[in-house]
């Protein structure tokens, strides 16, 4: 008597309930999402974060105010002779949080001496090296034997700390930005913003948004909200991306106004508070980042990022292994045959269209003529 | 010629008297203050500092005017310098003011040639003084000093330390202007951390041996404002030429959601101190630093490398003319020598081509002669065979003349003898 599910293209919706009076029949697969909580809580989460900028951008405090914590302990800052021809150095940092039971594995990428040499030519190959050894790590992971544990570190997201005190984006920002645009979702940051007034912030941004769009820069975009979200969920998102790219400021420090104590710079002509709306866009920072694209952006880097990587190396290694004969990995799935195979289809598509069009107008020209 | 602000010491041979009664030569200094007046003053501020870090705006804030300046880009290839001249008046005094400021300074990916254009631009100005000060005739009343008294370099309020560009550059530059740095965009550093900020800034400049400009300590009547203000260098300035209601008032200040930054508030920045500083207080002194100290050494290094010395091998003093004439000298042997071995040059190819060319001559005589024996022989040989022909030709027609007359002699015989044959038929 269960209605056929044959035809799944009908969408019926039951209301199943267990405690309903009637006998209604009852399947269950309404709890799925209950389990899916249940079961992630239990895994735990991960999420690698990489933020990139020149010293003294306030990078590390921001990341502090993020997540409320303190994540370098003892910090050694170089001097500035030490920095006159200083390299680019990677540096990671894990740390174990947890909030209301739900445990997440956070991983900070620094690159420490970003932009601090005098000569900054291609100062960004040790970030884009770093990246795409995650990437590789993680494809031998997968292809491998034993997949139960894989860890995944690969960078999902990478905020791009953009000074305050210019005119807009610089040739590094540019540069650093394209170079990294298909490997990792870029989040461009105005930094320090407590230093333009809100004609200045709104002026920067828009000369911001132009020049990303001139450059043809690929930022993350937020992905459109689906269209039986409500109205509130509707105007934040849109409200998200007009403000973007956000100018945030980040405090270590904790002050007290109104009665309240909250994360703030104390000045002596105010006192700037960290999560006032109206004082920077800290607060929408953090909702995108953690409370609601946390996961859209480990999806985009695992299904747009990981496989282009995926993808290219496959390519390599096929025309490499064409070129020397000689059969070395056991993984390597039949695509040079798939993909030249599906070429010659093509061709033979597009011809046989070709040749339908042409009968058919040779059929129109023949009814013409009987007409 | 400067005169020091040092206390000149008693003369040897000058004894000292005192005077019974006013003369009126304490008027001198008013007398020189009146002139200059008359004459107007000149100076000359180079900033140096990142695209959008606020040189235009500071400047503005500082002489409260409007210099028309326009925003810069950041994709400039090379570091270039921009020179403006203005001419200001407060109350009677004339003041002639240059701001040259930096475009594209820090916006290169390789920054190692950045400083090149700054020093170039200084070296400059003090080569085209050195040049009107070497004159036969000059006039140096009237020049327009166009040397760099004061360097302002904007350091960005990272509030870590100094920036590896802004090192190097101040290294190369502290030996040629009098440098004064300021921390700019001070309303983005809490007070503590400025503390902090400032005191690392001033350890890594000592600590790399960068002089900048201190304050003077000689004249007591400034020396106590100066000392104080040493200690509060770098200045963490903040400008803007827009004005905000507080209190009562209009005054300049920046409007935040959070409060209102005045920049005349000394609480909030140091901008009162660094206008008193650049402008109230020290300006003649740094001119006179600029022209005392870093002209005399740009000076001495030209000149040295010219070949001018003040003492001559044998260590005794040489006067400028000496070392002229002896230069003279010099160049003008060098000259005689240079043409005599020109001329000498010249005798030689002369003779070289007079060679070639009677060679050349003789060949062509030699040739001459060959082709006009063989010529001659040819004509021997024709005549003998026009000889021959003429002999063949005259022996040919004697026998042709000898055959006709005997044909003809022939004929007359057959005739006769036909007719007597004939007649004697008819017999």
């Amino acid at each position: 008597m269960s209605p056929a599910l044959s035809s799944c293209l009908i969408l019926v919706s039951w209301n199943l309930s267990p405690d309903d009076g009637e006998e209604k029949e009852y399947v269950g697969f309404a709890t799925l999402p209950n389990q899916v909580h249940k079961k992630s809580v239990k895994k735990g989460f991960d999420f690698t974060l990489m933020v990139a900028g020149e010293s003294g951008l306030g990078k590390s405090t921001l990341v502090n105010s993020l997540f409320l914590t303190n994540l370098h302990k003892d910090r050694k800052l170089l001097n500035a002779e030490e920095r006159i021809s200083q390299t680019v150095e990677i540096t990671k940092l894990t740390v174990d949080i947890e909030e209301k039971g739900v445990k997440l594995k956070l991983t900070i990428v620094d690159t420490v001496g970003f932009g601090d040499a005098v000569n900054n030519t291609e100062c960004w190959t040790s970030v884009t090296d770093y990246i795409n050894q995650q990437f590789e790590q993680y494809f031998r992971d997968e292809s491998g034997l034993n997949r139960k544990n894989i860890q995944d570190s690969r960078v999902h997201c990478c905020l791009y700390f953009i000074p305050p005190f210019g005119h807009g984006l610089r040739p590094v920002d540019v540069e650093f930005m394209k170079a990294l645009q298909d490997k990792v979702n870029v989040v461009p940051l105005i930094s320090k913003a407590d230093c333009l007034t809100p004609t200045e912030i709104k002026k920067l941004k828009e000369q911001l948004r132009e020049e990303i769009d001139k450059y043809g820069i690929k930022i993350y975009q937020f992905p459109d909200c689906d269209s039986d979200e409500d109205e509130e969920f509707k105007r934040q998102d849109k409200e998200l991306k007009e403000s973007s790219p956000f100018a945030v400021i980040g405090s270590n420090t904790v002050v007290e106004v109104r009665g309240q104590r909250v994360r703030g710079r104390l000045y002596p002509w105010g006192i700037v508070e960290v999560e006032n709306p109206t004082h920077c866009d800290f607060v929408k920072l953090r909702t995108m980042l953690i409370r609601s694209h946390m996961h859209d952006l480990k999806d985009i880097t695992n299904d747009c990022h990981y496989e282009n990587y995926r993808a290219q190396i496959i390519q390599t290694m096929t025309s490499k292994m064409n070129a020397d004969k000689r059969v070395e990995s056991p993984i390597l799935p039949l695509s040079t045959s798939g993909v030249e195979t599906e070429k010659l289809i093509k061709m033979k598509d597009e011809e046989l269209k070709r040749m339908q069009q042409m009968l058919q107008k040779m059929q129109q020209q023949m009814h013409e003529q009987d007409l | 010629m400067a005169s020091s602000d040092v206390a000149r010491q008693p003369d040897k041979g000058a004894r000292p008297l005192s005077l019974a009664g006013h003369v009126g030569f304490d008027s001198l200094p008013d007398q020189l203050v009146n002139k200059s007046i008359c004459q107007g003053f000149c100076f000359n501020i180079l900033c140096i500092g990142e695209t959008g870090i606020g040189k235009s705006t500071l400047m503005d804030t500082l002489f409260n005017t409007n210099f028309e300046n326009f925003e810069s880009s950041h994709f400039e290839p090379q570091v270039k310098l921009r020179a403006q001249t203005y001419d200001l008046q407060e109350s009677n005094v004339r003041l002639r003011l240059t701001v040259v400021n930096t475009v594209g300074f820090g916006d290169q990916m390789n920054k190692q040639e950045s400083y090149q254009p700054v020093v170039d631009y200084i070296d400059r100005q003090f080569e085209s003084y050195l040049q009107e000060e070497l004159k036969i005739k000059r006039s140096l009343h009237n020049y327009h000093d166009s040397r760099v008294h004061a360097c302002l370099y904007f350091i960005s309020p990272s509030g870590h330390s100094l920036k590896s560009l802004d090192l190097v550059t101040m290294k190369k530059l502290d030996s040629k202007v009098n440098i004064i740095p300021v921390i700019a965009k001070a309303d983005t550093i809490s007070k503590s951390e400025l503390h902090k900020f400032k005191i690392k800034i001033m350890s890594e400049l000592v600590s790399n041996g960068v002089q900048i400009y201190q304050f003077p300590l000689d004249d007591e009547t400034v020396a106590k404002v100066n000392t104080t203000m040493n200690g509060h260098l770098p200045f963490a300035v903040v400008g803007s030429t827009e004005e905000v209601s507080v209190g009562n008032k209009m005054v300049k200040a920046r409007q935040y959601p959070w409060g209102v930054v005045q920049v005349e508030n000394e609480n909030h920045c140091d901008f009162v101190k660094l206008r008193e500083m650049l402008i109230c207080v020290n300006m003649e002194d740094l001119r006179e630093q600029t022209h005392t100290r870093h002209y005399e050494l740009y000076r001495r290094c030209k000149l040295e490398e010219m070949g001018f010395k003040d003492t001559d091998p044998e260590c005794k003093p040489v006067s400028l003319q000496q070392t002229y004439e002896a230069k003279r000298q010099e160049f003008l042997l060098e000259l005689q020598r240079r043409e005599d071995e020109m001329r000498q040059m010249f005798v030689q190819r002369v003779k070289e081509k007079e060679g070639e060319l009677k060679e050349a001559e003789r060949e062509l005589q030699s040739r001459f002669e060959q082709l006009k024996r063989l010529h001659a022989d040819e004509k021997a040989t024709l005549e003998d065979k026009k000889r021959l022909l003429d002999e063949d030709q005259s022996s040919f027609s004697k026998r042709r003349a000898a055959a006709q007359l005997l044909q003809a002699q022939s004929l007359t015989a057959n005739g006769k003898k036909d007719k007597d044959r004939k007649n004697s038929g008819f017999m």
